[in-house]
């Protein structure tokens, strides 16, 4: 036996030994889980990175691609809602206005597309090394979140052209906006990710529910209309109990400077954090659901 | 020594569910129990290994080998039991998973780098080390879907080999590349076993569990059937692989014509006894010859046989075969009992234990009988060297001046 073989031997007997794999325990749990997640960071910003790289790979005009949609889903609602229908007439800045409902709600959508599919998408890693597979789903948050941020830098500079720039309290607003997203963003990540590795069904389901939703929140409308045929309060506060809404509408405070002689909910800033304190306990919940359900990750893919 | 690898009481059984979809089983949710089907892929497994030691877990397929691998590197969870670890664990489950097809070399280097659970700084360290073991330099900025599968796999080995685990989990996947990086492969987990690293090897290539592994465990439906040195274990394997291999053939052969059954004709005796006249387990001195006695009954007279001879070391390598058709020798129409000798005057055999094969076919082919180890016998050195075959060679040293 060599030296190196008997240091080697010696210093793994000071080691501990563990156990295989991810620990289990539902709320015990909580802070390995975190701890090893935060190991992983470098892997994660490298997962992150593989998704945006590879994913405009071969064309010719890249990243380009990721402003090129959201501009033509604002062309196709300025002139079809705005032009045709007659809504830029009551809505001052329409542009401005559709497009930072469209940032704020691509983020999400894209969180929850890509995100329920992050695990399935990388089932040969999942079922041949051991790693957090949070670290999937997160890198589909971190992917989405890069494209949101060019958007944004695409707002914030239309601001500037038409000289309504926002200033003070009003990113206050933007900042809470943000958390929301972000947060129930993550957290519907996770679950539905280790959801649809049982049943693949969710991915579906899950277009189709960002179809639905996109009406459901005033992004291509504004809040001034919906008030203005839906009388009934309990349905207006049913309508604001979605944290969606209330992050959308947080967007067009901050952005849509031409639109603050309209109506706002009352308690906005009440509202979001409400919503940001339950999207929390809700990040934690789906973390822990998912946890849970990725010990039979690897048998079930 | 330390034990790395802590495995009580394991099991763990799978279910297999005929339906996924949410129609199926909706429609399916009383009867659920019909559609789902449990096995144990693995049962009581106790299993301690020690740092340092290179394990080979063999068995046939489907056998729980590649579960429990999985188990150990924590990729599947126990149902009961525990399995516990020491120290740092890299998995080479499957060369080049998490390799992107539309990534280059130098990225999927970082990405699988950084899955196996090496810093950045470290990669960077190694990076220049990686591709030139990969021997791929000139390509390593070419994506990596335009890679032959050599080129890819050589690429994901030499990621795999720079990680610096404790323990190593190998799955099938030594046998890459062209005959050079196969070796140079090889010669890295020697040094790995040199450095005192411990490795567990799933494979099918008995060939290399004899020859890079201390232990060997031999699984079957789940269960550990042997635990110990790898001539035993393989012995076992090898000797159940040829038992299946005989039922399989006498099925196949009733499938394909279930009115002519084979004729019947088997070995019922075979002694093996040196020139010196020891019998039973013989020990032959160099050179010594060796006797081998056999007797044939067959239920029909049957014409044109060929019996083969094989001599075989105790990992299964034949190292000598031959048959009366190569001999050119005349068999006899087989009678109802039939005497064979065959002598061997001058064995060249090299110092260690053999075991004689004997087999029994037909002129076309066929199969009648065949004997895995019919008998054994031990062949003596006087030291002077090493491997199967008895040379005698002359050392001389030359005039250094001349031309």
């Amino acid at each position: 036996m060599t030296s190196t073989q008997q240091d080697r031997a010696v210093a793994l007997a000071e080691q501990p030994l563990r156990t295989a794999g991810p620990r289990l325990g539902f709320a015990s749990g909580t802070w390995s889980s975190i701890k090893d997640i935060f190991d992983q960071r470098e892997l994660l910003d490298m997962l992150i990175r593989r998704e945006l790289k590879a994913r405009y790979k071969d064309s010719a005009l890249g990243f380009v691609w990721t402003l090129i949609r959201p501009l033509a889903m604002l062309l196709i609602y300025y002139v079809a809602l705005g032009k045709f229908m007659g809504a830029a007439r009551q809505t001052p800045e329409f542009a401005i206005f559709i497009y930072a409902g469209l940032t704020a709600w691509g983020f999400y959508s894209e969180a929850l597309s890509a995100g329920t599919g992050s695990v399935v998408a990388n089932s040969g890693l999942v079922k041949k090394v051991y790693l957090p597979r949070e670290i999937f789903p997160l890198s589909a948050i971190g992917s989405a979140l890069f494209n949101f941020a060019i958007q944004l830098v695409i707002l914030v500079l239309a601001t500037v052209a038409m000289g309504s720039f926002p200033t003070g309290s009003r990113w206050g607003y933007f900042i809470g906006a943000t958390l929301i997203l972000v947060l129930y963003g993550t957290a519907m990540a996770l679950l539905l990710s280790a959801w649809n590795v049982y049943l693949r069904d969710i991915q579906y389901l899950v277009e189709i529910f960002v179809m639905i939703f996109f009406w459901v929140s005033p992004i291509v409308y504004p809040w001034a209309m919906f008030i203005d045929n839906v009388k009934s309060t309990l349905i207006q506060e049913v309508y604001l109990a979605n944290p969606i809404t209330l992050a959308v509408l947080g967007f067009q405070r901050t952005f849509w400077t031409a639109g603050d002689a309209k109506p706002v909910p009352d308690h906005l800033y009440f509202r979001m954090g409400i919503a940001i304190l339950i999207g929390i306990v809700l990040l934690w919940l789906c973390q822990r659901v998912f946890a849970r359900l990725q010990a039979n990750f690897a048998q079930e893919l | 020594m330390t034990t790395v690898v802590q495995i009580e009481d394991l099991s763990k059984h799978f279910v297999i569910r005929k339906e996924k979809s949410l129609k199926e089983r909706v429609v399916n949710f009383s009867r659920s129990k019909l559609h789902k089907e449990e096995f144990w892929a693995l049962r009581d497994i106790n299993l301690e290994i020690s740092s340092g030691t290179t394990v080979g877990l063999i068995g046939p397929n489907g056998s729980g080998k590649s579960t429990l691998l999985k188990m150990i590197g924590g990729i599947l969870q126990p149902d009961t039991g525990s399995v516990k670890i020491r120290g740092r664990l890299a998995a080479l489950l499957e060369l080049g998973a998490g390799f992107h097809p539309d990534l280059t070399g130098r990225e999927n280097v970082y990405l699988n780098a950084s899955i196996l659970g090496l810093s950045r700084v470290q990669i960077d360290k190694y990076f220049d080390a990686i591709v030139d073991f990969s021997g791929i330099e000139k390509f390593i900025d070419t994506q990596v879907k335009f890679y032959s599968s050599g080129m890819y796999v050589r690429l994901a080995f030499s990621v795999a080999v720079h990680v610096d685990p404790d323990i190593l989990l190998v799955d099938e996947v030594l046998a890459v590349g062209d005959e050079p990086f196969q070796r140079k492969c090889l010669e890295r987990i020697r040094q790995f076993q040199s450095e005192g690293r411990t490795i567990v090897l799933v494979t099918h290539g008995l060939d290399q569990v004899a020859e890079f592994c201390d232990r060997a465990v031999v699984l079957e439906k789940g269960h550990i059937v042997t635990d110990g040195s790898p001539r035993t274990a393989l012995r076992l394997l090898r000797a159940d692989f040829e038992e299946a291999r005989q039922e399989e053939r006498e099925r196949a052969l009733e499938v394909i014509d279930p009115g002519r059954a084979l004729p019947r004709a088997q070995f019922t005796g075979i002694a093996l006894a040196s020139e010196s006249g020891q019998t039973g387990h013989p020990v032959l001195t160099g050179g010594e010859g060796l006797f081998i006695a056999m007797q044939i009954e067959s239920e029909r007279t049957l014409p044109d046989c060929i019996i083969e001879i094989g001599i075989a070391n105790p990992l299964g390598v034949v190292v000598y075969a031959t048959n009366t058709k190569m001999l050119e020798a005349q068999v006899p129409p087989l009678g109802s009992v039939n005497k064979y000798n065959v002598f061997v005057p001058k064995q060249h055999l090299g110092e260690g234990d053999y075991s004689v094969q004997v087999g029994l076919t037909l002129a076309d082919g066929t199969e009648l009988h065949r004997v895995p180890e019919a008998g054994q016998f031990s062949v003596d050195g006087d030291g002077r060297a090493r491997g199967f075959i008895r040379l005698d060679p002359r050392f001389s040293v030359l005039d250094a001046n001349a031309v």
